[in-house]
């Protein structure tokens, strides 16, 4: 049994793990933000565009969702440069997982989309809106509802995946584990911080996706589905019954 | 041609005497004009050949058995489907196209949208946007399409619900309503636009029996405040009540146009009588 306590508390305490989750944090977040404006555009251009935008719109789908991720890092990293295209690290990184990401993304939101009920767009007509109006006031944020779980779950996925940014040297938390694991070769302590570290950003996004759905749930959710006057006379009548607390 | 069991080129002229109570009103110009439309899906001919005019304050009850076209008239009307021959005039718009050198151009979506602003639609399932309040449902074409100010937005809205009877209901999402609750939301969000027509596609036909009276009355208060009307309905005892012409459809025709003393008690088409039967067969 080789396994060290000092090496690994003073791995959950080290800066340069600290500073790595930090970078895994903030390198998802833009990632998914870009990632969700490239997907609301290509499902849009799959759903509505003219046959030009909705073939370069399923091309796009195509080619990022059927090639491994690691494989787009490195081609943009190491092999855009053979094209005369630099990038730094970090724009590699966020380009990469932000097209990506933008391609899973399209098809959840095109059946966010399709889920929300086509009398929502006559209503919208009706009171005269136009395209880009009945999309932004009516259909987009009824189709955010049905998005938002598989949504959390693909942030979810992402907070792990940038961990591949580390083969073009991104900083992230996976990077940093590879550096400490070099100097001491406590591999096991290091690596099961890092595993720590993920589990607890994981955690604390699965608590943030429950509010998040709650309050897209609102409008719909079952509470709504009782009446206020149902509701007055539910707890008259369970006060009556002695349960006073409701 | 579908226009010859019209009556008498003056349907109203013997209105005041058969129903004094409404011989005040009067019509003015012409509000809807359509001339010779047609609509087909696919090989379905809905709509062959229909003609009718609806005047300032009209209100026109069109029924028919469904599939006769009657909710295809209405939707083509406001332009939720576009038709495939002949000529719909609302509003002052030609609805759909533009005129340029003699002739028709398609409008485009945000052209057609602006045209849609003159006219209200209510819709059998009523289409409330589910995922903002009452008060929200009432105010977001207003402020977000005309570029309203809010303040002065929120207390019209407040006028309308107030008018359709749900002034408590502001701050209520859609599901908290009962079906004619919703409906008569519906109708304020409608009214909200300031619509020069109100079209009514079945508006009490997905209502509990006992909530249907309370949509009808709010139309009916509309029709007296002088409210150019179109209502596709089954029910009778509205025409009665509130119609100046009722109209009759069959087979993506008009067979029947007349007011509604004439209507129910001496239909000139077979069609009617058959209808007629029927519904108080039932």
């Amino acid at each position: 049994m080789n396994w060290s306590w000092p090496f690994f508390f003073d791995y959950i305490t080290n800066g340069l793990m600290m500073r790595g989750a930090w970078t895994t944090v903030w390198l998802s977040v833009v990632s998914m933000v870009l990632g969700l404006g490239l997907g609301i555009v290509a499902a849009l251009m799959k759903m509505y565009g003219n046959a030009l935008l909705r073939y370069i719109a399923e091309f796009y789908i195509w080619l990022f969702r059927g090639t491994p991720i690691l494989i787009q890092l490195i081609i943009i990293y190491t092999g855009l440069p053979q094209l005369g295209i630099r990038l730094t690290v970090i724009e590699s990184a966020i380009l990469g997982l932000a097209l990506n990401e933008g391609a899973y993304l399209a098809e959840i939101i095109r059946a966010g989309i399709m889920s929300v009920d086509k009398g929502q767009d006559d209503a919208a007509r009706s009171v005269g809106m136009r395209w880009t109006q009945r999309m932004r006031f009516v259909i987009l944020p009824q189709a955010t509802r049905t998005i938002i779980p598989p949504l959390g779950n693909q942030f979810n996925g992402m907070l792990k995946t940038t961990s591949l940014a580390s083969v073009i040297s991104m900083e992230e938390l996976m990077r940093s584990a590879q550096m400490l694991a070099q100097i001491n070769f406590r591999v096991l302590e290091v690596y099961s911080v890092a595993a720590l570290w993920y589990l607890l950003l994981v955690t604390i996004w699965s608590a943030i996706q429950v509010r998040i759905e709650a309050h897209y749930e609102k409008p719909f959710g079952p509470a709504a589905a009782v009446s206020p006057e149902a509701e007055k006379e539910l707890k008259k009548a369970l006060q009556q019954a002695g349960t006073a607390k409701i | 041609m579908s226009m010859d069991t019209q009556p008498t080129p003056q349907p109203h002229a013997e209105a005041p005497q058969t129903r004094p109570a409404r011989g005040a009103k009067t019509l003015g110009e012409p509000v809807v004009i359509i001339e010779n439309v047609r609509k087909a899906f696919g090989d379905n001919e809905v709509l062959r050949d229909v003609s009718m005019t609806i005047r300032k304050s009209e209100v026109v009850v069109i029924c028919g058995r469904s599939g006769s076209g009657k909710s295809t008239l209405l939707r083509c009307i406001d332009q939720l489907e576009t038709i495939d021959g002949g000529t719909i005039r609302a509003a002052g718009h030609l609805m759909g196209f533009r005129e340029t050198g003699g002739r028709r151009v398609p409008l485009r979506d945000h052209e057609v949208a602006r045209q849609q602003r003159d006219l209200g639609m209510v819709f059998q399932n009523f289409n409330l946007f589910p995922h903002i309040s009452v008060i929200e449902n009432i105010m977001l074409a207003p402020t977000r399409i005309l570029g309203r100010p809010r303040a002065e937005v929120k207390d019209e809205a407040r006028a309308l619900l107030a008018r359709v009877g749900l002034p408590e209901k502001e701050n209520a999402y859609p599901r908290q309503l009962s079906g004619g609750q919703q409906q008569r939301v519906a109708i304020a969000r409608a009214l909200a636009m300031k619509p020069k027509v109100m079209l009514f596609d079945e508006p009490t036909s997905a209502l509990d029996p006992e909530t249907v009276s309370e949509v009808l009355d709010v139309m009916i208060d509309l029709s007296h405040a002088g409210m150019t009307m179109i209502v596709v309905t089954h029910e009778m005892g509205f025409a009665r009540a509130a119609a100046d012409r009722v109209v009759l459809m069959h087979g993506g025709e008009i067979v029947e146009d007349a007011p509604p003393d004439q209507f129910f008690t001496a239909p000139k088409s077979e069609h009617t009588r058959t209808f007629l039967s029927k519904m108080l067969s039932h």
